[in-house]
């Protein structure tokens, strides 16, 4: 596990590269800084300016190399890395309000935009034309897309919104590839055909159907059976594709929770304003949802002996004899955490995770997963500082 | 100054009802939730069975009716019942509760904070400990951000 202070500035979101050797962030400007590994240390490479708003999305496509960043400034540009150096490419989203979050396609022929003007744009380039376009998915969005993830397919995408919903839309661009497949989430996928919505009236006695806050992250599994997202409410729901879909959602007893990833087919890791990551562990033969653990550094051993003289100091100072109180933070991040993302192993047997947040700082995560054969996933081993999970 | 400045009757449009991306909320029926049942309630506390009072009061919550009354009905019910408990049951009586009866109590303590009466702030600050320690800061950010509530 590591943890480096990269600003003390919140980074508003960051990308890895393929071979995680170098990431992009937004330090909280209109600037994408990227860093490159040097050891154990982290030197600044290359800085992106192009942007005339705050970058509120960066993602680095793998294969392709290249970079779409998005903006408060309601433009998106595509990088592309030409003899040394970051060129721009300017992607027209035809929208009037910010832009609030950008994917690459898994295929990385196309990206989605989440934007404050209720809309997603799906982007992809045009050969004849040689720039890129964008058609945009508008019914039945009424309000800010804060969070987008792609399925594997390329086609399907989760979308989770200001209006208290999280979607699946089909984002089938006929120009760039061929018809899918059906899916459990459905099996036809015209563009902008809305596959999936959530509940979310807030009504209180409904362990099913979303909840009553801002869908803050979506994320698909591996296999893209299964949609995770995470509310306002402090709710973390579950939904699995097909006939007899099913949601299944957990109100937790922290703080809502902002982003959310998976690193099994069945654990979910989340994060969000308690500033430590936290593991869920989805049943789905009992159709649960379980609150798995705390990750996070173990708190310090209790005091040695305390003298009589900081005792009354402590008493002066904060009413209460002990030096730490509960409401010190002992987790590694300092500041809520606002983006997680997975390093190593993927999304169905990942081994690294990283988590950036808003006091400027990045951590990064080791998962030890051991699968004893046959055994259910019945205990949890925090040892320091990794995380063992038998399943 | 131009003659339009006379009249300040423009002050008092409310230009959000003519926005036509207005956000307005589903609509969820239920017309017929009338809330607790007052005669149970009240029958529950007279008989000194106050954790099935608190049961009953809990159940059938006015959320997506309309009508005030009903709402307000059932705030001053289930303020009886929780000033009804004894300080040391409050305890027992929270952790009798499942997670969902923990967020509805809380709804109903925040509700009760708005409108505050002789002693209910005591009464209810004690609930408010106990359903805090039972529920977590979850249940409150869920009472904070419910569309619908009691």
């Amino acid at each position: 596990m590591a943890y480096h202070s990269f600003l003390l500035e919140p980074i508003s979101c960051h990308a890895w590269n393929k071979d995680r050797t170098q990431i992009a962030l937004c330090p909280n400007n209109h600037d994408v800084h990227i860093y490159k590994k040097d050891g154990t240390k982290w030197t600044k490479i290359h800085e992106l300016k192009e942007h005339n708003g705050q970058v509120t999305g960066i993602d680095w496509a793998p294969d392709s190399n290249r970079i779409v960043t998005c903006g408060a400034d309601r433009n998106a540009y595509v990088w592309t890395l030409k003899e040394g150096s970051w060129k721009p490419t300017l992607v027209i989203l035809r929208i009037n309000r910010a832009a609030r979050c950008v994917k690459w396609s898994p295929k990385e022929n196309k990206f989605a935009v989440g934007s404050g003007s209720r809309l997603i744009s799906i982007c992809y380039f045009e050969q004849e034309n040689d720039w890129w376009v964008c058609k945009h998915i508008k019914k039945p969005i009424r309000s800010t897309i804060l969070s987008l993830d792609w399925h594997p397919n390329n086609v399907l995408l989760a979308a989770g919104s200001c209006d208290f919903k999280c979607r699946v839309f089909s984002a089938y661009i006929k120009e760039v590839e061929e018809k899918p497949g059906p899916t459990p989430w459905g099996s036809k996928m015209p563009f902008g055909e809305m596959l999936f919505e959530s509940g979310g009236s807030g009504a209180v006695g409904q362990s099913s159907g979303g909840g009553g806050g801002w869908v803050h992250s979506v994320c698909f599994s591996h296999s893209g059976n299964r949609l995770a997202w995470t509310s306002h409410d402090s709710t973390v729901s579950v939904a699995e594709g097909g006939k007899t879909g099913t949601v299944t959602s957990l109100s937790s007893e922290t703080l809502p929770l902002l982003c959310v990833t998976f690193i099994t087919e069945s654990s979910i890791v989340a994060a969000g304003h308690d500033c430590y990551p936290v593991l869920f562990v989805y049943d789905s033969a009992k159709g649960s949802l379980t609150f798995g653990g705390k990750l996070d550094v173990p708190k310090q051993a209790a005091q040695k002996g305390i003298s009589a003289r900081e005792r009354f100091q402590n008493l002066d100072r904060r009413a209460s004899e002990t030096q730490s109180t509960e409401k010190d933070l002992n987790t590694l991040h300092k500041n809520s955490i606002s983006q997680i993302s997975v390093m190593e192993g993927g999304r169905n047997q990942c081994t690294k995770f990283c988590t950036t947040g808003m006091d400027g700082g990045m951590g990064i995560w080791d998962v030890k997963l051991s699968f004893a054969l046959g055994k259910k996933i019945t205990q949890l081993f925090k040892v320091m500082p990794s995380l063992n999970i038998c399943g | 100054m131009s003659k339009n400045t006379v009249s300040a009757r423009f002050r008092r449009v409310d230009v959000d009802e003519y926005d036509e991306n207005k956000f307005v909320d589903e609509e969820d029926g239920a017309e017929n939730q009338l809330g607790p049942d007052e005669a149970e309630v009240d029958s529950l506390i007279r008989q000194g069975n106050l954790m099935e009072a608190l049961h009953a009061v809990l159940k059938n919550p006015p959320i997506n009716t309309k009508n005030q009354n009903v709402k307000d009905r059932a705030e001053g019910l289930v303020l009886k019942v929780l000033s009804a408990f004894k300080s040391s049951d409050i305890e027992k009586g929270v952790q009798s509760l499942d997670k969902n009866g923990v967020d509805l109590l809380m709804k109903y303590i925040y509700k009760g904070f708005e409108r505050p009466s002789e002693n209910s702030s005591a009464v209810l600050l004690q609930w408010h400990e106990k359903a805090l320690a039972a529920g977590g800061v979850g249940s409150i950010v869920r009472v904070l951000t419910a569309r619908k509530t009691v």
